[in-house]
């Protein structure tokens, strides 16, 4: 009898130990942990990105007084506004503009930092990041200041060459130029530390195969630096395209939009539209419109890394 | 010593007869208010303005024992115009929240009629202005209570020296203290006389072409002094008028001689202008004056508030009247309009005016003669009309009389000062006119 106990015990032991054992094989998988690891994040994002999100849609999707439902209302009244369109040609300019130039320089002073010595390197490292790590409605201030339509300090230190005054804000080309100039201020620094670390992993055998082949510095960068960091390059400019066509803070502190909305952007346009001038929906509507052009940029670029990662 | 035993079947009956009594009794309070009240206030600039609204409110709430919070809440990049849109949105938040000029019509449906406080005030206090009446009501009911911290007229603000020098205008015998304004010779051809005069002498008028409020009120009592309207108060178009064309070829004169970088102005850069020195006049209410007060003394002792310059269609000085709307998702409705019945007491008015150094205005007729403006300075009596007190000028916002959901996307979206900077830097007029008459069609949209 006591035998058949032990037996019982050990059938009714083995199943359990089986289940035990399924459970440690599911958590021993990575993609199960990686599951609940970041299932908080999840949430969170669920919570702070996707419900106001589709709460957007739904705005969108009413009448001024938000009692009717308009369907696409909203954005074919949209497509027949002259400011819309402006906006819409304003926003792609101060985006592409910002993101070259942001690009451009990061890359260059990348390249820079680079050949800087390592012991001094984490010094420029650091200052170079300042910009970047500043909030930018407080750093914009700043630059508000420096432009300030009466008295700018760029305008005084020009004066000193005999230079100027220039109309920083107040004049549709300088307020572009502003705006855009200090977005680049801002985002640049970004640039120039994903590009350093994507300098820092190209293989140094690379270089110096290149030069026994006889290759100049343009050759170098053309041939083995570029094609090295195209990725990084890809993904580093999606990234920026997108949190550079939703600013807000840059444009509203410096100009509002103005002047005559010539530097009016998505973002500073829906809220002038949505909150100030108590239209929601159609704010709501003005901001989703990015959505479908940065969905279009992403496919492009992400495509392309991909493609490149499968040929890898 | 016997000692009586309570017996369970005692102990049960006791128990429920309380509960029935303190069930049934009537909640005895000391008034008609009571439990708690929620109120968002708005961040006064005058330092020290918000005590007047705290402790009258405290007053207030001791007297009837009601729990009170007060949120201050600044309205530096548009906070308050935020937490309206959000409350509206959620149905939830203050009981009683201050907005002003446009919001009570544009959250009609969700604002509590207060009809009782505001006539009973009115009775009190005196009559209304047209403006406050044409925000604050809607189909004959009041959707809010006009508040007398916030509001405010943008008339000009007058350097007394600079303007007798360079364009030979005393504006202290234009507007003396004590006496009606003798104000005849002030009109809109002098107004640009003068002001190409101290442009001349380097000291041109600070008003602002930007897309803020300061800007779009002086552009509107403009338009309105020419009789220039863009919608009607039917709703009709009436972009294409003589009144805009003639109101138009005005303001382009005038931007000639206005700081070349003025399309780029906030609401600051008129105060500093005038506070630097740099500048004759200002249109703002006197805040400039109290800042300049503390900072730049002896440019404050020289400054002057007065009326506005007349037009053919008369006198018109853009008024900015703030409102305590009441929820209509408030859960202390009786409680609330207590307080808004309290607040709009002549005493309380005067509290308020006091305490904001004669910034506040109220909205209602007997109250624009308190001693705080006549008391002010230096210069003493430089605030005397600050209050329109001889009504001798119209108190008006830029794009009535439209319909206030249509006029409120004509002054949000600056149209009156665009109109002016697009002809002003060389568009033709006709196409200026086309440009905002298709504006004001897309703002009837509803």
């Amino acid at each position: 009898m006591a035998d058949v106990i032990v037996e019982h015990g050990r059938v009714a032991g083995s199943a359990s130990a089986r289940k035990r054992a399924s459970l440690h094989n599911a958590l021993r998988r990575k993609s199960t942990v990686a599951f609940f690891l970041t299932l908080p994040l999840i949430l969170l994002i669920a919570l702070l990105v996707l419900y106001p999100a589709l709460f957007s849609i739904h705005l969108a999707t009413l009448n001024k007084s938000m009692q009717k439902f308009v369907g696409f209302g909203n954005f074919t009244f949209l497509f027949k506004r002259e400011t819309f369109w402006m906006v819409v040609k304003q926003s792609c300019i101060f985006a592409i503009t910002a993101v070259v130039f942001k690009a451009l320089i990061g890359f260059i002073v990348a390249h820079f930092v680079h050949n800087i010595p390592a012991k001094g390197q984490r010094k420029w490292r650091g200052m170079l990041l300042v910009p970047w790590v500043i909030p930018p409605a407080m750093s914009t201030l700043a630059w508000l200041w420096l432009f300030d339509p009466s008295y700018s300090a760029f305008n005084y230190t020009l004066s000193l060459f005999g230079i100027g005054p220039v109309n920083w804000l107040g004049d549709a080309a300088w307020a572009r130029f502003s705006v855009i100039l200090v977005n680049v201020w801002y985002g640049a620094p970004f640039f120039m530390i994903m590009y350093l670390a994507a300098l820092k992993s190209v293989p140094e055998q690379l270089y110096e195969a290149a030069a026994i082949d006889g290759a100049n510095w343009w050759q170098r960068i053309w041939y083995v630096t570029l094609p090295m960091m195209r990725n990084i390059i890809a993904i580093t400019t999606l990234f920026s395209l997108i949190v550079t066509f939703a600013n807000f803070d840059i444009v509203r502190i410096l100009t509002s939009g103005g002047p005559l909305d010539r530097t009016q952007i998505f973002a500073t346009y829906a809220f002038r539209v949505g909150i100030e001038s108590s239209d929601i929906p159609l704010g709501a509507s003005v901001s989703l419109f990015m959505v479908p052009i940065l969905a279009v940029a992403a496919i492009f670029i992400l495509r392309d890394v991909s493609k490149r990662g499968n040929e890898s | 010593m016997s000692r009586k035993k309570l017996t369970r079947r005692q102990f049960v009956a006791a128990t429920a007869m309380s509960s029935a009594a303190l069930i049934t009794a009537p909640y005895v309070r000391g008034a008609y208010a009571a439990g708690k009240l929620s109120i968002g206030f708005w961040d006064h600039w005058v330092p020290g303005a918000n005590d007047s609204s705290r402790a009258l409110v405290n007053e207030w709430a001791a007297k009837e024992k009601v729990e009170v919070s007060i949120d201050y809440i600044t309205s530096n990049n548009k906070k308050i115009e935020l937490t309206v849109a959000a409350e509206a949105q959620a149905k939830s938040g203050h009981d009683i929240l201050q907005m002003y000029t446009w919001w009570p019509h544009a959250y009609a449906e969700q604002l509590e009629p207060v009809n009782d406080v505001v006539e009973a005030a009115i009775k009190q206090n005196g009559e209304v202005n047209g403006t406050v009446k044409y925000l604050g009501q809607a189909a004959g009911n009041w959707l809010a209570v006009p508040a007398t911290p916030g509001s405010q007229i943008k008339g000009p603000c007058s350097r007394i020296d600079l303007m007798k020098k360079h364009a030979g205008i005393d504006v202290q015998e234009l507007y003396p203290v004590g006496s009606p304004p003798k104000a005849d010779s002030w009109n809109m051809d002098t107004f640009l006389k003068a002001a190409e005069a101290c442009q001349k002498a380097g000291f041109a008028f600070g008003i602002g072409l930007g897309e803020t409020t300061d800007s779009v009120d002086t552009a509107g009592a403009i338009f309105q002094s020419f009789g220039a309207e863009l919608v009607n108060s039917k709703g009709d178009l009436t972009v294409k008028t003589d009144q805009v064309r003639q109101a138009l070829e005005y303001y382009k004169k005038l931007i000639a001689f206005l700081p070349p970088d003025a399309p780029s102005w906030d609401d600051a850069s008129n105060n500093k202008w005038l506070i630097s020195g740099r500048g004759a006049l200002i249109m703002n209410p006197p805040s400039a004056w109290a800042v300049a007060k503390r900072d730049a003394p002896q440019v404050a002792e020289q400054c002057w508030t007065h009326g506005f310059p007349a037009g053919p269609k008369g006198r018109f000085a853009p008024f900015l009247p703030y409102f305590w709307g009441l929820w209509s998702f408030s859960k202390n409705k009786e409680a609330a309009k207590s307080l808004l019945a309290y607040l709009s007491q002549p005493s309380s008015i005067e509290k308020f005016v006091a305490a904001s150094g004669g910034y506040d205005l109220p909205a209602y007729a007997k109250m624009t003669t308190l001693k705080t403006w006549a008391e002010e300075g230096p210069p003493k009596g430089t605030l005397y009309h600050y209050p329109n007190p001889y009504n001798h000028q119209t108190l008006s916002i830029a794009a009535s009389p439209a319909p206030p959901k249509i006029a409120q996307q004509i002054y949000a979206q600056a149209t009156l000062t665009k109109m002016g900077l697009r002809f002003a830097q060389g568009e033709k007029l006709e196409n200026t006119l086309a440009w905002a008459e298709g504006e004001c069609e897309g703002f009837m949209r509803s």
